[in-house]
């Protein structure tokens, strides 16, 4: 496990958490490279698919990241990310999945040291939890469906 | 024009299929009159040996309903995808797992356990489970192997069409028949006998503004007849789910299950099904959310019904 590099894909909105993500960089903030970055234009756009289809084809964790409530840049879509995730996270954990492998997060464009204290712990977290095999809560001996 | 050579086999199946197939009514006589049957179990008295000596390609279409959950099962599928010209894929089952894949939310083992000695209807003191080889005095006895996956035919054979359906209903049953007949058929891969659009598109319930407050079971309530189901707190799937059926579900006023399957271009029917939920609870807060969620028993059951061998996450299974 100790060679073990998390792969993890990172969903984040346009207007606030890719921004939060740009000020960590240009700030030089450190934070692992594990996370791949999809941009995109709200968090409200995140479709439970893209998160199964990414644990599905090798993605050891997620992370949805939008701005806080209240400050959607089309007012109400981050309510959607909001209402969605405890669901998702439902049937995830039917479905076998350590619910701990996704995470969603309100960051703004001005949180870049929050963005990048956010990416640090998230992949320590998913170190910790070793690669994603579909089934592991059952193989754990865990009660599941 | 030849007789068209048909064979209807039913594997991991409840019957349903094979019932929906004889409710074409008198239109049966016809299908008799267009087709001879070669192998069909539930009605005919074929043997499977019978099919084994035919020469490959000798059946021109097989409608194939159940799912592959032995191997028996995958047997039989390989046998008939040999002998078919045209394999068609018919009813849930076939086509994504249907009501028997919802085991593979449990693993094999747990499965076995439960069914053989844990039921409280069960009397197993030796702790008896069912072996592939079996010895015995007068030789070995052999019974197929339980899979630890319930597979959809395209997992283990190569399909030409969907039907999907629990079951798929008459008329389609008889339009598709006609389709083939004819030859009037699509490219090979297409679902046929269903609609591209949702059944909400066809549904004639009166739609308004969704926000759902709270959630029912359907035997908490008995909802208006004209209203959208949805809309009254029952979880309908029609949003995400194939047209074509001809909504009985919905006229009986019972909430769409999903049956019909996914549309096309949406690789996960349920979770299409959340993305959809989470836009119309009426909640500002994680604490409402929750609150309300918790007025459904079970999300992975309701939402992948008839589609767990298809899912992107397959449960316990790998
Ligand atoms: S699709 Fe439905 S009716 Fe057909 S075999 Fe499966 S459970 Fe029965
Ligand atoms: S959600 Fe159900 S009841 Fe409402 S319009 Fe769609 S199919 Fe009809």
């Amino acid at each position: 496990m100790n060679n073990f590099e998390p792969k993890i894909i990172g969903f984040l909105c346009n207007w606030c958490s890719y921004a939060g993500a740009d000020l960590a960089g240009v700030s030089r903030l450190q934070y692992p490279a594990n996370l791949r970055v999809v941009r995109v234009m709200c968090s409200g756009r995140v479709d439970p698919t893209f998160v199964f289809k990414a644990l599905d084809v090798g993605a050891d964790g997620v992370l949805i990241a939008g701005c806080h409530p209240g400050d959607c840049h089309y007012s109400d879509g981050n309510y959607n990310t909001m209402r969605r995730y405890p669901l998702m996270l439902q049937v995830l954990e039917q479905m076998g999945v350590d619910k701990r492998r996704v995470r969603l997060e309100w960051v703004s464009a001005a949180e870049g040291p929050q963005f990048a204290k956010i990416v640090n712990e998230f992949t320590e977290q998913i170190r910790r939890l070793g690669p994603f095999k579909k089934g592991e809560l059952a193989e754990r001996g865990a009660k599941v469906g | 024009m030849a007789k068209l050579k048909l064979a209807i086999y039913w594997a991991a199946a409840c019957g349903g299929c094979d019932v929906a197939v004889l409710d074409v009514h008198e239109k049966i006589l016809d299908i008799a009159d267009a087709a001879d049957i070669l192998l069909w179990p539930v009605a005919t008295d074929h043997k499977y040996a019978d099919v084994e000596k035919m020469a490959p390609g000798s059946i021109d279409v097989c409608l194939f309903n159940g799912a592959v959950r032995n191997s028996e099962n995958e047997h039989i599928a390989k046998m008939l995808r040999e002998k078919s010209k045209v394999m068609v894929a018919f009813g849930s089952c076939a086509v994504s797992g249907g009501i028997p894949a919802l085991a593979n939310f449990k693993r094999r083992e747990d499965i076995l356990q439960r069914v053989y000695m844990d039921t409280p209807s069960t009397v197993n003191p030796e702790q008896v489970l069912p072996v592939t080889d079996c010895p015995v005095p007068e030789g070995v006895l052999h019974l197929p192997e339980f899979f630890g996956f319930v597979h959809s035919l395209n997992q283990v054979v190569e399909v030409d069409y969907y039907v999907p359906g629990c079951p798929p209903t008459a008329e389609r049953i008889w339009e598709v028949v006609q389709a083939i007949a004819t030859g009037n058929l699509p490219a090979a891969g297409a679902t046929v006998g269903a609609l591209d659009k949702s059944l909400c598109d066809e549904c004639p319930r009166e739609k308004s503004n969704k926000k759902i407050k709270r959630f029912y079971r359907s035997h908490e309530i008995i909802p208006d007849p004209q209203q959208c189901l949805l809309e009254q707190g029952l979880l309908c799937m029609g949003p995400v789910t194939r047209g074509g059926c001809g909504g009985q579900c919905i006229s009986a006023n019972m909430p769409c299950r999903g049956c019909y399957g996914p549309l096309p271009g949406v690789l996960d029917q349920g979770a299409k099904y959340i993305s959809s939920i989470g836009a119309i609870i009426d909640a500002r807060t994680p604490e409402e959310v929750k609150k309300i969620l918790a007025g459904i028993a079970d999300p992975a059951g309701t939402f992948y019904r008839f589609g767990m061998s298809t899912a992107l996450l397959k449960g316990a299974n790998r």
